[in-house]
């Protein structure tokens, strides 16, 4: 009986090692270990031992089974691993195939400039005004010291759909109106919007494009105080090494008058095809606002003075991103529309 | 305004300065120099030839074989083309290894069997525009106009070593319009003085008056005219030097006295006429108004018909000329012209705009007349004029002038204090330096009880206002010298208005689900111009339109963004989902429009393209259901949808879109006509009110408790006639649900082959909730039943 117990280990402890799936060990499990299994068998056999042998038979057969059960518990660890990682290995994907694109869309890169400019403003204390894109002659003109008969409101240039009635040709008319009704009150505005002019479209013209223009009435508002004012501008939109300069102009609604130039934000000033060979750039025109528009608004130009500037984002947007054509921003290719998606920051 | 720098060293010193680099001081001080142009570039090589035979090519009609004395002793033999070569004149040689504009080198050649050491020139050769070229040359070369030496080197004799600065004058600076006018412009930059043209000439004994006599019936119109009257000239060709300044300025040479007044007007900026003193006719000049209906031919050869608030001259009875625009072809200088008029007068400025508007004829004179000229440089252009015809025409200048004068020449005077200066400019400028800026100047200048009374010069029509010296006084210290500091306003809030906010937020929450932004053109035709419009007005067209492509104002945002789609799939872009917020113009109870801002959506192709895991959905009417619904939520806006139509969209799969009741827009798929002649697939369009949509004033936002009692969900489908909406038994659901029935939702739609004809399936998912406890099974049966015997008495049958 004892070398039967022995016999029995040695087969079940050959057959554990043998198996080589999780089933066939559970196979083996209820084989040896099971009621009906031939260990069982032999501990059923007891009975016929004498009683002086029965507990040594009985350890033994204890001893055998618990040698196998641990054998067993064993190789069953090493094969439920390995079933695991089989089942890993056949899960495993292909991960460069793509993702699920997110639905994404983007503004556009005129409102992407513009708002960036609203954005630094705002953050200086600004607001925003608005104003109609048909306007009356009187705020898109006269009340800009453009009285009629002035070379530079010429029908020629302008759409009109009465003579009193225009398609505003500059957002400078929401300066006009806004210092009208804030009635002699200190002013810190941005206007942005649509203008519209009798140009025809080509590749740097276009008869409706954006503006976006500043004005600061108060006391004492001095040019210092408009170039400090661009140059913040100028860092915050083309770089913080930007420089700017001043060069004197005309506009009819600002004296002095001037055009603020950028020092290259390509080149940095050495000369390249983007700054035509000058090192500089120019971006905007502003001036101190004339007295006459500040009157004619019904300020004391005597107490209250102010500063004006304006720009164009199309061109600001053609700079930045060398973009080589201006009807792009209306024709509103996707292949173009998209490429404004990403952050710069 | 195109200077020579050559010429302008007659009026100032310039120091030597490198062209570019005057140029850059001239900007820097305010007028912006926009190009400067190298007269002699890519010219090399070229001498004066003197031609000494000139015969017939025997193999070639049109050439000729001559022979050209080039100086040292040597005669080249050239063969030359042009129709007025001629022995015995002098010309511009390009000898072999000469070079000429647009990188052409000059090789001993060939031509018909005949040597030719080189090429005679014509100015069109030398990179001269044609239409500034003498027109008795325009055809063929070049004939000196005087014998010069041979071997002469071309570039200095014809002042071609000389750099033009082209400056782009701003409208107030129309004192720069002339030589004399930039002289003083550099030398305020430069501190230099002007050298003005020394007037000296013979006078015979006769008076102008003899000859002359000259009335001026608009003196406010022309409160200055001055006749002289230059008798036994010779009408020829103006000597070198002048031809080749006039051609630097950019204007053509003609004759001797044409050229003469030309030349006075660059160099004063005074327009000058000179008329056939016997083609007047008359001895007589009278200035008036024209007569309605009159009419005059102008020297460009139109006849033009004249209105009464014209000014003419004329010879006591005809017009002779449009004052201040041009002259008349009936008292033109010709080659048999012995005696002429000159002409130097100032119109007043509103007078010549109007005249060179109405007849759209601008000259070099009416676009100075225009913007003013210095009134005490109408006498001495007359006589630089007069001087200038004795020099160059052998002139007789008859003593005396004929002068009616009303013109105030007073110099104008500006008070400033020093104060006011810097304090406008944010500066600490010495009073010494402002002195020194305004001599400079040349501004007269007194400094007394810390006020600067100036005297301006009536050269500087726009120096008026104490603004004004403020940006004299600026420009020439030097913008870079401003400090930069910041307003000191007292501190402002600013921000955006909530109607800017919410506009914002519209646009991130669009773009975030996967639109696009566009921007189109206001302007369209009259057939797009109401197509889709809301609430269509009457149209608006401008006056002048450009073309009918862009006539009228648009009503609606959706033609054009459709033209975009339309544009991008015709490049191969099949999807596309765009939207815009931009005005839309109805006519309205004001003179102004109404302008009111809209949103549109425009989508077509494929909404999700994943098909390489089976996700592949086109746009529909839902996408964008669901984009005006999120988008609502987003504003905390409720918005209704009722079954509409609309011209150009599809009759069964359009709605409008109510905001408590109102119709504020419409969402529809594309009429398939209307997709055929868009050459679109499937393409959903949608527009929004944006102003009333954003104009709500919306609720503040509370919290409401999350509950700790479970929601109860039950299902029920239901068999429907096709026509029912799903809204109207959601209603019923709502409606018998009260208040325990938390939310219902559609989850299964079924239209097919397994339904009876006319019907579908609806499922409805409902969910049933208190927030005070947890339901029981009977409470939640006792409210479904209600429910569903309501659906069965709304005609609806269970499934």
């Amino acid at each position: 009986m004892e070398a039967r117990l022995q016999e029995l280990k040695n087969e079940a402890l050959g057959k554990i090692q043998a198996a080589q799936t999780v089933k066939e060990l559970t196979d083996v499990r209820v084989a040896y270990l099971g009621k009906k299994g031939p260990i069982t068998d032999v501990l059923k056999g007891m009975g016929k031992l004498p009683a002086e042998e029965r507990p040594k038979m009985g350890a033994l057969a204890n001893e055998v089974r618990a040698e196998v059960t641990e054998s067993l518990d064993a190789h069953m660890v090493i094969l439920e691993e390995q079933a695991i990682n089989e089942k890993l290995q056949s899960e495993t994907i292909d991960i460069s195939l793509p993702g699920r694109p997110a639905k994404a869309g983007n503004p556009h890169p005129l409102t992407r400039v513009v708002e960036e400019i609203e954005d630094l403003f705002l953050s200086m204390g600004y607001e925003i005004a608005e104003g109609p894109e048909v306007e009356k002659d009187y705020y898109n003109f006269e009340a800009l010291n453009l009285p009629k008969g002035h070379p530079a409101r010429d029908m020629q240039d302008s759409f009109y759909i009465t003579e009193d009635i225009l398609l505003r040709t500059h957002t400078s008319p929401v300066q006009a109106r806004t210092m009208e009704a804030k009635g002699g009150e200190p002013i810190k505005i941005i206007c942005p919007g649509k203008v519209y002019r009798r140009d025809n479209d080509d590749a740097t013209h276009s008869h409706q494009f954006t503006q976006i223009e500043g004005l600061v009435v108060g006391e004492d508002i001095r040019m210092s105080d408009l170039k400090g004012t661009l140059s913040v501008f100028a860092k915050k939109m083309f770089g913080e090494e930007r420089e700017i300069r001043l060069r004197p102009s005309f506009f009819p609604f600002t004296e002095p008058s001037v055009e603020m130039d950028i020092s290259c934000f390509k080149c940095g000033g050495s000369g390249c095809n983007v700054c035509k060979k000058t090192g500089w750039i120019e971006i905007l025109g502003a001036g101190m606002v004339h007295p006459n528009v500040l009157e004619m608004a019904g300020y004391d130009s005597k107490r209250l003075t102010g500063f004006a500037f304006g720009m164009g984002p199309e061109r600001i947007a053609m700079l930045k991103y060398g973009i080589e054509d201006i009807r792009h921003f209306y024709t509103n290719d996707v292949r173009f529309l998209t490429q404004f998606q990403r952050t710069e920051l | 305004m195109l200077v020579s720098t050559k010429w302008l060293k007659e009026y100032v010193n310039t120091q030597e300065l490198p062209p570019a680099e005057l140029g850059e001081k001239i900007t820097r001080a305010g007028i912006e120099v926009d190009a400067v142009i190298d007269r002699s570039e890519g010219l090399a090589n070229l001498v004066v030839g003197y031609v000494t035979e000139c015969v017939k090519h025997p193999e070639a009609d049109k050439l000729s074989i001559c022979q050209v004395d080039v100086g040292g002793g040597e005669i080249d033999q050239i063969i030359c083309g042009a129709p007025n070569i001629a022995k015995g004149q002098s010309v511009i040689v390009a000898r072999p290894g000469a070079k000429l504009p647009g990188g052409m080198k000059i090789k001993k050649a060939k031509l018909r069997g005949e040597v030719s050491n080189g090429m005679i020139c014509s100015l069109q050769e030398l990179g001269i525009e044609s239409k500034l070229v003498p027109k008795s040359y325009a055809e063929g070369i070049y004939v000196l106009p005087e014998q010069a030496e041979p071997g002469t080197d071309v570039l200095s004799y014809l002042d071609l070593d000389d750099t033009v600065l082209e400056l782009g004058l701003t409208p107030n600076r129309a004192d720069a319009m002339s030589m004399l006018g930039v002289a003083y412009e550099v030398g305020a930059i430069l501190e230099e003085d002007v050298r003005l043209p020394e007037i000296d000439y013979p006078e015979a004994a006769e008076r102008a008056e003899s000859l002359l006599s000259l009335e001026v019936d608009a003196p406010e119109a022309n409160p200055l005219y001055v006749a002289k009257v230059v008798r036994n000239i010779q009408v020829k060709e103006s000597p070198l030097w002048l031809q080749q300044r006039l051609m630097a300025a950019g204007v053509r040479p003609h004759n001797n006295v044409v050229d003469v007044t030309n030349y006075v007007l660059m160099e004063y900026g005074q327009p000058l006429h000179a008329f056939d003193y016997d083609s007047l006719g008359s001895g007589n000049i009278t200035v008036r108004q024209a007569k309605e209906g009159e009419k005059i031919t102008t020297l460009d050869d139109t006849e033009r018909t004249l209105s009464a608030h014209q000014l003419v001259i004329t010879n006591g009875t005809d017009p002779v000329a449009l004052a201040g625009v041009m002259g008349g072809a009936n008292s033109e200088v010709s080659d048999e012209t012995t005696t002429v008029v000159i002409e130097s007068a100032y119109f007043a400025a509103d007078s010549v705009r109007r005249t060179s508007k109405d007849h759209n004829l601008r000259s070099d004179a009416s676009s100075r007349f225009e913007k003013g000229v210095d009134p005490n440089r109408v006498i001495p252009a007359a006589e630089r004029a007069a001087q200038l015809l004795a020099q160059l025409a052998g002139g007789e200048v008859l003593a005396g002038s004929l002068v009616s004068d009303h013109l105030d020449k007073q110099e104008r005077i500006v008070k400033v204090s020093p104060d006011f200066i810097n304090s406008r400019l944010g500066m600490k400028i010495r009073l010494e330096d402002m002195l020194d800026i305004l001599s400079r100047l040349k501004f007269k200048t007194e400094a007394a009880n810390n006020q600067l009374i100036i005297e301006v010069p009536t050269r500087r029509q726009d120096i008026q206002i104490e603004e004004d010296v403020v940006e004299e006084i600026a420009r020439l210290y030097g913008y870079d010298e401003i400090p930069a500091t910041l307003p000191r306003t007292d501190a402002t809030s600013g921000g955006l208005s909530p109607y800017q906010a919410k506009r914002r937020i519209a646009r991130h929450f669009l773009e975030g689900a996967g639109l696009l932004q566009a921007t189109t053109y206001s302007l369209t035709s009259e057939a797009a111009a109401t197509q889709f419009a809301l609430e269509p007005t009457e149209t608006t067209r401008l006056l002048m339109p450009m073309s009918e492509e862009r006539s009228i104002l648009r009503q609606s945002l959706l033609p054009h963004l459709l033209e975009s789609l339309s544009y991008n799939t015709a490049r191969r872009t099949d999807s596309a989902a765009l939207y815009e917020t931009g005005a839309v113009f109805l006519k309205g109870q004001d003179e102004l429009l109404d302008e009111q801002e809209h949103l549109a959506i425009v989508m077509t192709g494929l909404w999700i393209d994943h098909s390489w895991q089976g996700e592949k959905k086109a746009v529909d009417f839902f996408v964008a259901k669901g984009i005006v619904e999120g988008l609502a939520d987003k504003l905390g806006l409720e918005l209704s949808f009722e079954r509409g139509e609309m011209d150009g969209l599809h009759p069964g799969r359009t709605a409008f879109i109510l905001l408590d009741g109102k119709r504020i827009g419409v969402i529809g798929a594309l009429h398939p006509s209307e997709q055929k002649k868009r050459d679109l697939k499937e393409t959903i369009v949608v527009e929004l009110n944006l102003e009333t949509l954003l104009a709500r004033e919306t609720e503040a936002l509370v919290y409401t408790q999350v509950s700790r009692y479970p929601t109860i969900s039950r299902d029920v489908a239901l068999v429907l006639s096709k026509i029912v909406e799903a809204q109207t038994i959601e209603g019923v659901i709502r409606k018998a649900g009260g208040k325990l029935l938390k939310d219902v939702r559609v989850f299964d739609l079924y239209e097919g082959e397994r339904m009876e004809e006319g019907k579908k399936s609806l499922a409805f998912s409902l969910k049933y909730f208190d927030p005070e406890k947890t339901l029981t099974d009977e409470e939640v049966n006792a409210v479904h039943e209600k429910i569903i015997h309501a659906l069965t008495e709304s005609g609806a049958e269970l499934r």
